[in-house]
């Protein structure tokens, strides 16, 4: 049986990628998920694999881009300004149809900001930071447990889907400890010898680009993604519903701001309260269906974040006016208080 | 005695630069004369005097590989 | 008759995608050639740069990798260090490696990754049509220094790429050289034959740096502009070695 241990959630995503047969990590130092890098060059390296710390996080990504040419499975980390500076990189890598497994650590901004948790950079993820018509899936754990499971499985959907998947997590995630069991990686494999680079014998000469002047042909390629996205939309979609059966009110949040509103959830129902939870595991393909359905039943939806209210806008296009939608966020760094989110759900449920 | 060659050009390839000729220092080659173009409307190259050596120094600078060199 | 000299085969059989007496065709050839004499063709990936040459893939029979503008250095980095064995040749022109790419080339360089870059000086940015590059000469016009370029205006200083990389212990081979007659080509294909044996001899990174024409976005024809590589570039770019066996020259 697999053994519990006990680990930062930076280092947990470290080794759950090195068990899932990462090859080449290459990153670039910045608080809060120095751990990763840190990780990779102690025990990645040993073995066999790749790992660089890079000129900057736009080398960083662009040898992901390089390293997954080859079929080798690549990753990089960031956090907030790194990311956006791996924007143009993640949409080359959609554009060239590459996997790749990136990992934001968020911390508060904009600008430098600083380097407390933040949930700040949810429509830079899931709106397409980078230019272009594209979509990535994009997974949000709530424990270190879900941080490792999703890291195993965002480099097998990677792979699937020839497209760059990304963990968005904060930096209460990346630096708690919490005890867990490293599952078995899936073991699938993925064939790549009909695009990947190198060793090229008796086939023809392969091209890995994002380029084509010719007329008509970027459109019909963006026809040709959008089929991929459909698809992750239909099948990718994760979600936990915590106790909204009989819930007169749900909560809808993501990752920390989740763990919160559990808490919260637990609390009120103790004092009476009927509430219960929406949590997106994936904020794309975002569960719209579910936020939904659910307001069949529930006229009250509280969303959480630890921003100024991003993830609300696509909650606001689930509900479509059929629910009462309220808002608890504190954003650059700020955490939501259990006692904050109380006192406003006790306001909520009196009217 | 210099020995003989001969030039076979890819007219179709030649975009009539002329850099082959700065090279070519037994005045064999030309571009062909205006009107006298390919289907992209290039004068292209042609050999003019029974001259050369075969020295291939013409196909080395050609920038679009139009030209293949002989000799006896 | 024997034929002595035949097009190179890795090339489509097709004109190159270079306008008239654009020295990319010629570098390639170049290029092509040094690949097709250590017989690695197979074995090659050529990686792309963002300006004219990105054309190279409809050119060349190669697996081809083309990332974004001016970071090819680094994906070049990633795509050897996850294929070792492979021969990673790294092609770009000045904008792409001295203005927007010169942190990635300099890292590179500095890790000693065992790559060939050639890399190609127009003087010019060709495929968005004639801007100032960093190496275009003092006095020399583009459309955004319409004037002639004037370090005095602000406009900075042409870089001297070799010389500036030459310090760099992870620098293996360093050379400039010319394609401004037949001479000049030969010894280019020469330089960049070396530099991709010294990466199979794993020896690190070799660096060729090419003075080239660009005569449609100079304004010149292909014969003068041959001239002004000759009279005025490789004036200010001294042809040579800077760099051997890991020894500045």
């Amino acid at each position: 049986m697999a053994e519990k241990v006990l680990m930062k959630g930076n280092e947990a995503i470290a080794e759950a990628a090195i068990r899932s047969g990462l090859k080449c990590y290459f990153g670039y130092p910045i608080t809060p998920q120095n751990e990763i890098p840190a990780y990779m060059a102690a025990h990645l390296t040993k073995k066999g694999g790749t790992f660089i710390q890079a000129e900057s996080e736009i080398a960083a990504i662009n040898m992901v881009y390089g390293a997954s040419c080859t079929g080798a499975r690549a990753m990089t980390s960031s956090s907030s300004p790194g990311i956006s500076l791996k924007q143009e990189g993640i949409s080359y890598l959609v554009g060239a149809k590459l996997p790749a497994v990136i990992v934001n650590i968020m911390r508060g901004g904009p600008g430098l900001g600083n380097i407390a948790p933040s949930q700040a950079d949810y429509f830079q993820s899931v709106k397409g930071g980078g230019h272009g018509d594209y979509r990535m899936i994009v997974y949000t754990p709530e424990t270190v447990q879900e941080a490792a499971d999703l890291t195993m499985k965002a480099f097998d959907k990677a792979d699937e889907y020839r497209n760059p998947v990304l963990i968005l997590g904060d930096a209460i995630l990346g630096q708690m400890m919490e005890p867990l069991i490293f599952k078995e990686p899936s073991g699938r494999t993925f064939d790549k010898s009909s695009w990947k680079l190198g060793n090229r014998k008796d086939r023809p000469s392969h091209l890995i680009n994002s380029l084509s002047l010719s007329e008509g042909v970027v459109e019909e390629w963006n026809w040709e993604l959008k089929k991929k996205f459909d698809l992750m939309t239909e099948k990718e979609m994760m979600v936990e519903e915590y106790l909204t059966d009989d819930a007169d009110l749900v909560f809808v949040a993501y990752g920390t701001s989740a763990r919160i509103c559990r808490a919260v959830v637990n609390q009120s129902r103790k004092e009476g309260y009927k509430t219960g939870l929406i949590r997106p595991i994936t904020v794309w393909p975002f569960p719209s269906d579910v936020i939904s359905k659910c307001t069949r039943k529930t006229k009250d939806f509280f969303v959480v974040e630890m921003s100024l209210g991003q993830m609300i806008e696509d909650v606001k296009l689930a509900v479509l006016g059929r629910a009462s939608i309220h808002f608890h966020g504190r954003p650059g760094g700020g955490i939501p208080a259990e006692p904050d989110i109380m006192k406003q759900l006790k306001e909520i449920m009196k009217k | 005695m210099a020995k003989k060659g001969k030039i076979e050009v890819r007219i179709e390839h030649c975009k009539g630069c002329g850099l082959c000729i700065t090279s070519c220092k037994v005045d064999a080659i030309a571009l062909s004369n205006a009107g006298e173009t390919n289907s992209y409307g290039y004068q292209y190259l042609k050999m003019v005097k029974d001259t050369c050596t075969g020295c291939t120094l013409c196909a080395v600078m050609c920038p679009d590989q139009a030209i293949d060199v002989y000799r006896e | 008759m024997k034929k002595v000299y035949e097009r190179n085969n890795i090339a489509l059989d097709m004109p190159s995608p270079y306008c008239p007496g654009c020295g990319h065709g010629i570098i390639h050839r170049m290029v092509m050639d040094a690949i097709k004499e250590v017989g690695q063709a197979d074995n090659t990936i050529f990686m792309a740069p963002v300006g004219c040459s990105i054309l190279a893939y409809t050119y060349l029979d190669l697996d081809v990798c083309q990332p974004a503008h001016g970071r090819t250095p680094a994906a070049a980095t990633g795509v050897k260090r996850a294929l070792p064995d492979s021969l990673v040749v790294l092609y770009q022109g000045d904008g792409d490696l001295a203005a927007i790419g010169t942190a990635e080339i300099v890292h590179a360089v500095n890790r000693g990754e065992n790559i060939t870059a050639v890399f190609v000086n127009n003087a010019i940015y060709g495929m968005t049509g004639g801007q100032m590059a960093p190496t275009t000469l003092e006095g020399q016009r583009a459309t955004t220094c319409p004037e002639g370029r004037n370090p005095m205006l602000g406009q900075g200083y042409p870089i001297r790429v070799c010389e500036l990389l030459q310090s760099l212990r992870g620098l293996y081979y360093a050379e400039r050289t010319s394609v401004h007659d037949a001479k000049n080509v030969l010894k280019t294909r020469k330089a960049i034959k070396k530099g991709i044996e010294n990466q199979m001899a794993k020896k690190g990174f070799s660096f060729i740096e090419v003075l080239s024409p660009c005569p449609v976005n100079w304004g010149m024809t292909p014969r003068k502009a041959l001239e002004y590589v000759e009279k005025e570039m490789a004036a200010y770019y001294p042809l040579g070695e800077f760099k051997v066996d890991g020894k500045i020259v």
